[in-house]
């Protein structure tokens, strides 16, 4: 930590990552910060254009030696960062794949398989070991009540994203927590989903707010054939880290852009 | 250097694994010169003959006999390899320990099987229950829960480079490296 108070006025301050050294402006969080230089922090429950949250804590780094959800930390001024150490890396090995073992993540039958970023996250980790934990198969209800979308609760990985998507984007507050501890999963604001306000048009139900393949569009599953889905030529992170690239959005082929 | 011997088996899988082990084409003959199969359904031995090296398994368990097979693998190989999603996680048998609202699921699950289908012709209601059928578990549990597995190799199927890759450092002694483009889970 440096021994001086932090000074907000100062307009840019100097970090480093992984022993390099970049100047950004002040008032970033590490996250932002990393993305402006073109360095990938891996992340699940953050996503662009939706508030902070914290709470999948793959994006861990080390801020001055100490662990910090990159996310939500402000980053300080010559602030000495660790994003890609094999100490970080097996924490968010151990993350992703307690995330596998809460839910039941069957890929060969899921249809967000390809684009599943729980999935494509645990291939950049490169988890092919075999587990050490044992699986939790739970049996929490499917939610098929909506004639356009369907809510399986067992592939839920309890981001938050469509709760803040839905809070803040579409102004509807369709989901929410209930529950705690291992209880904790995504409820609907009605006693099922067809008695909400939710649309298929919500950004909530959009192929970029769901990392998993727990918000189902119906009708329109596997419509990328493999070889061809988002993440099948390269892997999660490739545009944040390639600085040239980062503007251009990724966009999912869907059916509907045909009509 | 003597041959190391590699036995496989197919538990509660559609040998769609085995199969892959096939996509490996004419680097099978790189492969025989190393390696020979001990029991598998490749050569059709149904016996172990002697101790072997490296042990694959297909499949998880969803009956009594799995459980017994997959035990004398783990009794009479060094190395014990979980082959494909369903040895690793479970699969697509493990569904129906997911099915909603029962108290029983296999109970639910044979009953649409054989009774409750439409497209079912079973006019005597029966369910097969012969006894040279094996017990079928109450649920059906990954090759980690029954015994100690060493080493996985992810994708349904993994493909035939994946096998590839990974037999090739097993029969070197090494624990198998895959690089980003060869871990698949689908």
């Amino acid at each position: 930590m440096p021994d001086e108070a932090p000074n907000i006025s100062q307009k840019y301050i100097e970090f480093t990552v992984d022993g390099e050294v970049y100047s950004v402006r002040n008032g970033l969080s590490i996250m932002d910060a990393c993305d402006m230089v073109g360095i990938y922090v891996p992340r699940l429950c953050d996503s662009d254009g939706l508030v902070p949250q914290g709470s999948c804590r793959v994006c861990s780094v080390k801020q001055n030696g100490r662990t910090v959800a990159a996310c939500t930390q402000p980053l300080e001024n010559g602030a000495v960062i660790e994003n890609e150490t094999l100490e970080i890396k097996n924490y968010r090995r151990d993350l992703v794949r307690m995330l596998f073992h809460e839910g039941n993540h069957l890929c060969p039958i899921c249809e967000a398989s390809g684009r599943c970023e729980l999935q494509a996250m645990a291939y950049r980790l490169g988890i092919s070991q075999a587990t050490k934990y044992p699986y939790l198969q739970p049996v929490r209800p499917v939610d098929a009540s909506h004639p356009d979308i369907a809510l399986d609760n067992n592939r839920c990985i309890l981001c938050g994203r469509c709760i803040r998507a839905s809070r803040d984007v579409d102004g509807k507050n369709v989901f929410e927590y209930v529950g705690r501890g291992i209880h904790k999963r995504i409820g609907v604001n009605a006693d099922c989903l067809a008695n909400t306000d939710a649309s298929i048009d919500d950004y909530a139900m959009s192929l970029d707010v769901c990392p998993v393949g727990c918000i189902i569009r119906k009708g329109e599953g596997f419509f990328a054939p493999i070889g061809e889905r988002q993440f099948d030529s390269a892997p999660i992170g490739t545009q944040a880290q390639n600085p040239d690239s980062r503007l251009i959005p990724v966009k999912q082929y869907d059916p509907q852009d045909d009509t | 250097m003597r041959k190391k011997r590699i036995a496989t088996a197919s538990l509660a899988g559609c040998f769609g694994c085995h199969m892959s082990l096939l996509d490996i084409d004419e680097r099978i003959i790189d492969l025989m010169k190393v390696a020979e199969f001990d029991r598998s359904p490749l050569n059709d031995f149904k016996k172990f003959t002697r101790r072997c090296d490296i042990g694959l398994i297909e499949g998880g368990c969803c009956n009594e006999d799995n459980v017994h097979v997959l035990r004398e693998f783990r009794k009479n190989c060094d190395v014990l390899v979980a082959v494909g999603q369903c040895a690793i996680m479970g699969g697509l048998p493990v569904m129906r320990n997911a099915i909603m609202h029962s108290e029983d699921p296999l109970r639910e699950c044979l009953d649409e099987a054989y009774k409750a289908s439409p497209k079912v012709m079973n006019p005597e209601n029966q369910i097969p229950n012969d006894p040279a059928l094996p017990l079928l578990l109450d649920k059906v549990y990954t090759l980690v829960d029954v015994v100690k597995v060493d080493y996985q190799i992810p994708g349904c199927p993994p493909s035939g480079d994946v096998l590839w890759t990974a037999l090739s450092a097993l029969i070197k002694g090494e624990p198998p490296e895959l690089d980003w483009a060869l871990i698949k889970y689908d």
